[in-house]
């Protein structure tokens, strides 16, 4: 068996597949939440709730209403979206004046209820979602078997989250974004509709939050603690990568969960504690984070 | 005065508690140039900021055009013709110059192309690629004024747009608004350099506490010298 430094290559693959796929999950999660914190200033914590629910209503669409994968992939997130602008709309927009902290309160406890809505109605021992049929098997590449869903997910997160860079970075929305993210007054001053703008932007980076959560669907069983699982890592993610930057959360996400996966493998114990580590580390040389500016 | 574009009255305005238009009063025709003059603290940022909704509470009346804009939104009131360059000039640092330039949407019709306004402002083709911050302040100056030109905003409000400048910048911005108002274009300029704003514009409104302490017509300039003196210190 060939191996990489006493490791055996197949274990190796694997755990770096897994912590890949791991990695586009933090990766769209910290996506959303970058473009949320670039516009509204607000630190959503609402969001790992949300990524939990785009994951039953993708459960509860096929279970309910017969919807399959493809039509949830579309359907789920604009569910979410619809409760991210009920959201922003009651509640979110009288806190923009205010201190960080109090948007950072109100997405807690949001959190806190949304989560105990689902527990509450569905326990918390989780709910299977049927892989669909195009996705069973794997792929063999030689030194590994690589599943096919997971490919799907590594493929459509990229996708995903390069389209989003490219909106945001490449054309005139994404400059009203950006501009908005600056100096919003000044922004409305030239015609823009801001207060729109800003409902929209919650929308969609809650809808991409609700996005990941469908794609989790299949890969993790469905469970009302899926979010508050995944959101400290993917805050750690979004403090590493810069807070609001969206190229720092991309490939940050991505790196993080290859590291992540590296760890399980050449020191286990440290798995879970790597990705703060290297927070603790960027911190101390970095404040503004690897891609942040400096205010 | 009547066949007014723009029309203000009783524009009263606060910052939080604070009360800071006490009762403003003047107005405008199609392609005329008015100054607000007065020392700092007087309130014509603040006349400017209220008229576009940029303050806190506002009250009294600002018709645009026949359009009572006192009660509306910021980019209502911009959409109905105005086009803002502000004191700090807002250059935006995560934009290029050319997307800086871009960035306003039209508020009107007959904005200039963007070729007309590299051929009035060359420096700025020069450095469409440079980040909108990199530019010296005179560039900045000038992007701030090209990018409500390219809109077809039919009132510019300019504020302080002097401010800071080389002379021979100065002198090219007020070439420009020379041009500008050879065009048609209605001009509000809120102005420290009395003896730049004296030549262009055609009545001066000077402020104090809050309100309109004088309006000097261009033709009366020098009769009114020792009055300006005294109420700006010029």
């Amino acid at each position: 068996m060939t191996e990489i430094f006493g490791i055996p290559i197949q274990a190796l693959m694997g755990q770096l597949t897994i912590g890949l796929v791991n990695g586009c999950f933090y990766a769209m999660l910290s996506l959303g939440l970058a473009v949320i914190f670039g516009m509204l200033n607000v630190v959503n914590f609402a969001h790992g709730a949300l990524y939990m629910v785009g994951a039953f209503f993708s459960w509860m669409l096929l279970n309910y209403a017969g919807v399959n994968y493809w039509f949830a992939l579309i359907l789920a997130p604009i569910g979410v979206a619809i409760v991210g602008v009920i959201i922003e709309k009651t509640m979110l927009r009288w806190l923009y004046q205010l201190d960080h902290l109090y948007g950072l309160l109100l997405t807690f406890g949001l959190a806190l209820i949304i989560e105990g809505i689902f527990r509450h109605n569905y326990g918390s021992s989780g709910q299977p979602y049927e892989l669909p049929d195009v996705f069973r098997g794997a792929f063999d590449l030689g030194f590994m078997f690589l599943p096919k869903y997971r490919a799907w997910v590594v493929v459509m997160s990229i996708v995903v989250c390069l389209a989003t860079w490219y909106l945001i970075e490449k054309t005139k929305l994404g400059a009203y974004l950006r501009a908005g993210t600056e100096n919003p007054k000044l922004v409305q001053a030239f015609g823009i509709n801001v207060p729109l703008m800003v409902t929209l932007t919650y929308a969609f980076g809650v809808g991409l939050a609700g996005l990941a959560g469908v794609m989790a669907a299949p890969v993790y069983l469905v469970n009302p603690t899926m979010g508050s699982g995944i959101i400290i890592v993917v805050f750690a993610v979004v403090v590493i990568g810069g807070m609001g930057s969206i190229l720092g959360s991309i490939v940050t996400g991505l790196a993080l969960g290859l590291i992540e996966g590296l760890t399980k493998v050449v020191y286990p114990e440290a798995s879970s504690t790597v990705v703060f580590i290297i927070m603790a580390i960027v911190l101390l040389i970095r404040p503004a984070g690897l891609f942040g500016r400096e205010k | 005065m009547s066949g007014a574009l723009l029309s203000v009255s009783n524009l009263q305005a606060w910052y939080g508690e604070s009360h800071i238009l006490h009762g403003v009063d003047f107005e405008i025709k199609r392609g005329e140039l008015i100054t607000l003059l007065g020392r700092n603290g007087a309130g014509r940022t603040t006349t400017l900021k209220a008229m576009l909704g940029l303050t806190g509470k506002r009250s009294g009346s600002i018709k645009i055009d026949g359009v009572e804009a006192v009660n509306l939104p910021t980019h209502k009131i911009a959409r109905l013709g105005l086009g803002y360059c502000p004191e700090e000039r807002g250059i935006f640092s995560s934009l290029s110059c050319e997307e800086n330039l871009l960035l306003p949407p039209a508020v009107g019709e007959g904005g200039m192309s963007v070729d007309e306004i590299y051929a009035m402002f060359p420096n700025l083709k020069e450095r469409r690629s440079s980040q909108g911050t990199r530019l010296s302040g005179g560039e900045q100056q000038m992007l701030a004024m090209a990018r409500i030109l390219r809109t077809g905003a039919k009132i510019l409000l300019l504020d302080e747009i002097t401010e800071g400048l080389a002379p021979v910048i100065v002198q090219t911005l007020g070439r420009v608004i020379r041009e500008l108002k050879a065009k048609g274009l209605t001009i509000i300029m809120v102005e420290q350099n009395f003896r730049f704003a004296a030549p262009l514009a055609d009545r001066h409104y000077v402020m104090e506490h809050g309100k309109i302490a004088a309006v000097v017509e261009k033709q009366d300039l020098a009769a009114k010298a020792d009055m300006l003196h005294e109420y700006l210190g010029v």
